[in-house]
């Protein structure tokens, strides 16, 4: 993570040099943190002259407490679908003005559509890229550990039986409690989209018992720790497990012992995941419209969004696209994953306040050992 | 006094006051505020509290009963507050013992190397006090340099884990706190007239006796003030236990974090963090009171 954030930032001082002072058009973003080909940033400011200032985030709650303080000082940022949904209900966005989006004729409908549940009327977002929340897991030590692991259900990291056994090589997690939650929920067999307190607290108890298997919950961090080899599995989003499983290739080319060589794979249990969709919205207070729009209608383009995906290991909401992803990765089932695995896939709906409240409480419950 | 010179008094009284008034005094009142309104979907994330100030005594009961009422009714938050005071006092008195033995050697060192023991004690400040602290991420990880050098010289077999353990807390919190109770223990022990030692030791003192009797009790005002200086923002620390901690790390800051962007909370959140003020107000009260006499003692 940090050799991408130090990029952006070279970009960032890159671009500041050759941006003209007197008339400077800027655009800034706040986006998902590994989340973009620094590249393709650079290029933007080529063929635009419009300088972006890139920054980044974790965690849904922080974008959304700082769109709801107001005056973030961004012109485009990314929020996922549920998160999208409530803001959009809080009237902090600006209504998209599609004659300023040439490039919209490009996006994939199936994912249109299921955006359109959390945006009626695609009246505020495009997606950017969309994903699961699944397992990534460390082979050699998985097969060091747990031999008769089911490498293809959510039982090998919710069923106490199996994760339990890989205590001593440490399990990290997303701190996302609207992710984990549904995923332990659908596990149990319950619906994942419940916001009963009674399910939500079925969820933590049965998760009580994997709890102790468990070394941290953090939503950028296990990237690194799973590359380096410092836990053997995780619950996280698919791109970047794929970042982790690239990068420990990477590091694996300079490490000589064999033992020491990190393979890391990537899992959409058959019991169903999280679908998640990370979408560019322009707030209400933005400085820079028309930059923005100039900004979103770039990222739509096939060629440079194609580079986002080749880069970040995670499928666009570009049907266009496709053309232009590498085959490796367009045809990687974790990542564009089967029709049949796509019926299984889940959404999740918004928490409101109470629901929120109780999600939270049972989500620190569940954390702590 | 001509009337030039009582209106510098006045400035100079008065821009300390303005700085409080704008810089404590309104921000308190704005999240007083806050902390007395329901909490809405909508960007604020707070329904303004009073239309007029006839509700205000309508309403206030309902939603200090709401909102302050919470943080008795849902445990979390006394536990939150306790642990906090807990870990805070703790890591004050093992912070002591490691700081007290380096003032004095500092305080002891021949003159001539004082001033670059002091800037070695103030050099960490150079650098941003969230770098240091995510350097500790590296330094205790499982992988990282402490467990390195514990199994080379092979004191233990395997890695221990140190991070993401409230055992983390304290070490992050001991070294980034460590120059604020170093700098005032080492300004009233370098004060220490030697001749006294002297005179006890002269007087029969072993030296240990000396250090107790007189050294150490000369030393207190130094010793307070650390301690306050320490304790206070440890009480209320969020980046430690949050790049640190673990879970089981319940920190008040950490808590007040959860309400304000997990629940989106700002009232509840605002209830939190006015409460921590008022529980706060205490130890600095006891603090104000302590340096006034050992400022009278010193007259």
């Amino acid at each position: 993570m940090k050799k991408h954030l130090i990029a952006s930032a070279a970009v960032i001082a890159l671009t500041g040099v050759t941006g003209v002072q007197a008339q400077e058009k800027v655009v800034n973003v706040y986006n998902w943190s590994d989340y973009i080909d620094p590249a393709i940033l650079e290029d933007f400011t080529k063929e635009t002259g419009i300088k972006v200032k890139y920054d980044v985030f974790d965690s849904n709650e922080l974008l959304e407490t700082k769109l709801l303080a107001g005056k973030t000082g961004y012109d485009v940022v990314v929020p996922s679908g549920n998160f999208l949904g409530r803001q959009i209900q809080t009237g902090v966005f600006t209504s998209l003005d599609k004659s300023k989006l040439p490039n919209l004729k490009y996006m994939w409908p199936v994912v249109t559509d299921i955006l359109a549940k959390y945006d009626p009327g695609n009246k505020y977002a495009v997606n950017y890229m969309w994903g699961t929340t699944g397992i990534g897991y460390n082979v050699a030590k998985i097969k060091e550990l747990v031999p008769d692991a089911p490498l293809d259900s959510w039982k090998l990291a919710l069923d106490p039986k199996y994760v339990l056994k890989l205590k001593s090589c440490g399990v990290m997690m997303l701190d996302a409690p609207d992710e984990i939650v549904p995923a332990v929920m659908n596990y149990l067999g319950l619906d994942p989209d419940s916001k009963k307190k009674e399910d939500l607290e079925k969820a933590a108890a049965h998760f009580k018992k994997i709890r102790p298997a468990i070394r941290k919950f953090h939503s950028s961090e296990y990237i690194n720790a799973l590359a380096n080899g410092d836990v053997c599995m995780v619950i996280g989003w698919s791109g970047d497990i794929k970042q982790a499983a690239s990068r420990a290739e990477e590091k694996n080319k300079t490490v000589t012992d064999p033992k020491k060589k990190v393979e890391i794979g990537y899992i959409i249990p058959k019991e169903g995941a999280y679908m998640f969709f990370d979408n560019f919205v322009i707030p209400k207070d933005a400085e820079h419209v028309e930059e923005a729009y100039t900004f979103i209608n770039y990222m739509m383009k096939p060629e440079v969004i194609a580079k986002a995906s080749n880069f970040i290991q995670y499928p666009s909401g570009n049907l266009e696209a496709q053309k232009f992803v590498d085959k490796a990765i367009l045809d990687d089932r974790s990542i564009y994953p089967s029709e049949e695995t796509m019926k299984k896939l889940y959404v999740i709906s918004p928490f409101d306040q109470k629901s929120q409240r109780d999600l939270t409480r049972v989500w620190r419950e569940m954390k702590r050992k | 006094m001509t009337g030039g010179g009582r209106w510098g008094r006045w400035v100079v009284i008065g821009i300390p006051y303005l700085w409080m008034v704008v810089l404590f005094l309104v921000p308190f009142l704005i999240v007083a505020k806050i902390s007395l309104s329901t909490s809405i979907i909508a960007a604020p994330p707070y329904e303004p509290v009073f239309a007029s100030l006839a509700e205000v005594w309508t309403k206030i009961g309902d939603f200090t009963a709401m909102n302050y009422g919470r943080l008795i009714s849902e445990s979390i938050y006394v536990e939150s507050y306790l642990s906090s005071v807990w870990i805070a006092l703790s890591s004050t008195v093992l912070m002591l013992f490691v700081a007290y033995p380096l003032a004095y050697g500092m305080a002891r060192a021949p003159k001539a190397w004082r001033p670059t023991l002091l800037m070695m004690v103030i050099l960490p400040f150079w650098t941003s006090f969230l770098i240091r602290v995510y350097a500790w991420i590296g330094i205790l990880s499982e992988e990282g340099l402490l467990n390195w050098v514990l199994v080379s010289l092979g004191l233990v077999d395997e890695p221990i884990t140190f991070l993401a353990t409230t055992r983390a807390v304290y070490i992050g919190i001991i070294y980034s706190y460590l120059p604020f109770m170093v700098l005032p223990l080492y300004s009233s022990l370098e004060k220490l007239d030697d001749t006294l030692i002297e005179a006890a030791q002269d007087l029969g003192c072993t030296p240990l006796q000396a250090f107790w009797r007189v050294t150490f009790p000369l030393s207190v005002p130094g010793v307070i003030a650390g301690s306050f200086l320490v304790f206070i923002p440890a009480v209320g620390e969020f980046v430690i236990p949050d790049l640190l901690g673990g879970s089981d790390t319940v920190m008040i800051g950490k808590t007040l974090w959860e309400e304000f962007f997990n629940n989106r909370d700002w009232p509840a959140a605002s209830a939190v963090a006015i409460t921590l003020l008022m529980l706060l107000v205490v130890p600095i009260v006891v603090f104000q009171n302590a340096q006034a006499k050992a400022q009278e003692a010193e007259r």
